[in-house]
């Protein structure tokens, strides 16, 4: 891969030689797995790792529960009991992919978090981070949809609550809604083609995923102080990095270990805390559930989605400018999406100039605050729309919004940020050298 | 185990928020200590039993367990009845329709429980992780994280939850219950206390009776809780044992690379 300077893979033998001249395959997965890795990565670098593994392990349990799966709306919900009761470990494997999907975003979040933390999106990033939302908004279909395959009644009626926001764009939204319905209601239709696709995106995913790395194998990992890896020479590069294998991968294998300890105790001993009780009971077009609510990793932007109600000033204020094509509803679908594209476009909304919050003394709190804000998104997006918390997701929803375009905006402007580290080589010997010294450096392991 | 149950608490506190929330209206659950409860829990057999003997002669009136196959009666880590027992119940108990036949027949261990809708009573299948008797506080799940969903609770504290008063609203005789979400129930109280009689002289009190079908029912729901806990017990020893043997290997390997940046 380009970039870095680094030895490259010379075939030996006679065969490898034939292979590799007719199909360089060994040279590609040399070069991958012993690419030159920043060797102050902490452990908020483990998340790629955790999150190719949920990828393989929802791809492999999906394909299993595909063959005992009936996509119809009469049938579904009993051959999801049909694979709890009576296929052969078909309990766990459902468990495991129900609460894999939670897993998923779990890792993600933690990825997105780091990312934006040491400014990883920041050129020659940026393309990097697009494809990586590109990737969790494929994530979120998919989860969306599966949620609606076992048919209960969070699954109908979230699929109801979510297809009826496309349904809120002016003129033409009916049109939107029918169209990915495959009808006027949820029904049938509805239910094979979300099944369809529901198999199909994890494959978009995967190809995705390898664009991902192959972006970031080109620009070069980034790293907890942001300073770049020398690339002057052989020796210098070789001074700041580790390859890949064997140290981060045992490094990532361990945390990977460690993480599927919890996950598989929450699946062995409490594998539907993280789902709602509403979806044991078959999908009923006639009976509403008290209260409609997605999956907890969907809450922050549930949250900002009915953040936005009729009775704030600026909801009110779009309503009249724009002659009520733009209602509350709408309003609220704008806000939902708008909060995913801005985090897409903070490339270019962080003017400052240095990548590691680490650096950036201002820049910690508000992003401590952002941090915050996202579990109290989290939680709010699951309480009921009456009360106090209505203010509370609109103060939460102001903020991202907030975060994104003021904050970040300025502070590149307004912040000194601290003295940066020479080399990786010279962040990574002062955190091992003087075990007592140096308080900004946090743990490199 | 407290460490991984901290770890767990810590595991699922990250993921906050716990999905599920209170169904709205008060009502009032009250903790059991059901012997399937926790990581280490078990089905209490004889109470699986006497909770299908109570299924059987009082809720079967009007509730269905579509889901469940009767065979399953027989499997081991839950009512565990010997095979010929589940043939003689089966056979004795139920009736099918059989379409091959054009007629009803008796059941058979291959079939399911029947469905049983006549009443417009709902399907007890899943009821016990179709309720949730725990919630929150404020939407944290911390509650369901200590004591578990509830389900098995809440239908205890239905069965007991009855005040005695009724009312008639629209031609349908509601009954007041505080277990019940808005107080009001069109179920009328199925047990009293000694509605049955138990072959090994077990209690028939009601909040026994509640308890044993409350049992019974999250088996229903669960079948293969007893096997799930056991594949989760052999992940958690394997993986631990895995994690410790990364951690060292980890350690080894970046030994060099730390004592040259100490030396540096």
């Amino acid at each position: 891969m380009a970039g870095i300077p680094h030895d490259h893979y010379e075939p030996k033998s006679g065969i490898a030689k034939w292979v590799e001249s007719r199909l360089p395959v060994i040279g590609l997965v040399y070069d991958t797995m012993m690419i030159p890795t920043p060797k102050n990565l902490n452990w908020m670098w483990i998340w790629g790792i955790i999150l190719a593994f949920c990828l393989g392990m929802q791809i492999v349990t999906g394909i299993i529960l595909v063959m005992h799966y009936t996509p119809h709306v009469d049938m579904a919900f009993a051959s999801i009991e049909h694979i709890m009761r009576n296929v052969n470990g078909g309990h766990f494997l459902r468990y495991l992919h129900m609460n894999g999907a939670s897993l998923f975003f779990l890792a993600v979040y933690m990825h997105i978090m780091r990312g934006l933390y040491y400014g990883s999106y920041k050129a020659p990033r940026e393309i990097t981070w697009i494809v990586g939302m590109l990737i969790y908004l494929c994530m979120m279909g998919t989860a969306f949809m599966g949620y609606v395959l076992p048919w209960g009644q969070m699954s109908f009626w979230g699929a109801t609550v979510i297809t009826g926001l496309f349904g809120a764009i002016p003129f033409i939204g009916e049109s939107i809604q029918t169209w990915l319905l495959g009808g006027p209601a949820v029904d049938n239709a509805t239910l094979t083609r979300f099944f369809s696709l529901h198999y199909l995106l994890p494959f978009v995913i995967a190809a995705l995923v390898i664009v991902h790395i192959w972006a970031f194998h080109t620009t070069g990992n980034g790293n907890p102080t942001g300073v770049e890896v020398r690339r002057g020479s052989k020796a210098e590069a070789k001074a700041d990095t580790v390859s890949f294998w064997p140290y981060f991968v045992i490094k990532d294998f361990f945390a990977l270990a460690l993480i599927l300890v919890i996950f598989f105790a929450v699946v062995g001993f409490m594998p539907n805390f993280l789902g709602h009780p509403d979806n044991y009971i078959e999908a009923n077009p006639l009976v509403t559930p008290a209260h409609i609510v997605p999956e907890w990793y969907f809450l922050p932007f549930y949250a900002i989605l009915r953040a936005f109600t009729a009775d704030v000033w600026i909801v009110m204020l779009v309503d009249w400018v724009t002659f009520g094509i733009v209602d509350a509803k709408f309003f609220g679908v704008i806000a939902m999406f708008g909060a995913i594209i801005v985090m897409a476009l903070v490339p270019w909304l962080d003017t400052s100039r240095v990548r590691s919050g680490r650096f950036r003394p201002m820049f910690r709190w508000w992003f401590a605050i952002f941090a915050i804000n996202f579990v109290v998104l989290t939680w709010v997006g699951a309480m009921p729309a009456e009360g106090i918390y209505p203010y509370i997701a609109l103060a939460g929803a102001t903020y991202w919004f907030a975060y994104f375009l003021v904050i970040l905006p300025l502070l590149g402007v307004l912040e000194k940020p601290e003295e940066l580290p020479e080399t990786i080589e010279a962040d990574f010997n002062a955190h091992y050298g003087k075990p007592d010294g140096d308080a900004a450096a946090s743990p490199a392991e | 185990m407290i460490k991984k149950l901290a770890l767990t608490a810590a595991a699922v506190l990250a993921l906050t928020g716990g999905a599920a929330l209170a169904a709205g209206g008060e009502s009032h659950i009250h903790d059991v200590d059901f012997s399937y409860e926790g990581p280490f829990g078990t089905f209490d057999q004889m109470q699986l039993q006497r909770g299908l003997q109570i299924y059987t002669e009082v809720c079967a009136a009007c509730h269905g367990l579509r889901y469940v196959p009767l065979r399953t009666l027989g499997d081991e880590g839950g009512v565990g009845l010997p095979e010929d027992q589940v043939r003689a119940y089966a056979e004795q108990t139920f009736e099918v329709f059989d379409a091959e036949l054009d007629d009803y027949r008796p059941a058979r261990p291959t079939d399911h429980f029947p469905a049983n809708d006549a009443a417009g009573a709902p399907d007890l299948s899943l009821m016990a992780k179709a309720r949730a008797g725990f919630h929150g506080p404020y939407g944290t799940g911390l509650s369901q994280l200590f004591n578990g969903m509830g389900g098995g609770e809440y239908i205890a504290s239905i069965l007991t939850g009855y005040t005695g008063k009724e009312k008639e609203e629209a031609g349908t005789i509601f009954y007041e219950n505080t277990a019940f979400p808005g107080g009001w129930i069109s179920m009328a109280p199925p047990l009293y206390g000694e509605d049955v009689e138990f072959a090994d002289g077990h209690s028939t009190e009601l909040h026994h009776e509640a308890e044993d079908v409350s049992a019974f029912l999250m088996w229903a729901a669960e079948p293969k809780m007893m096997a799930r806990k056991q594949t989760g017990f052999v992940a958690v020893l394997f993986l631990t044992i895995l994690t410790v043997l990364l951690y060292a290997t980890n350690k080894r390997l970046w030994k060099p690379v730390k004592k040259a940046a100490k030396e540096a």
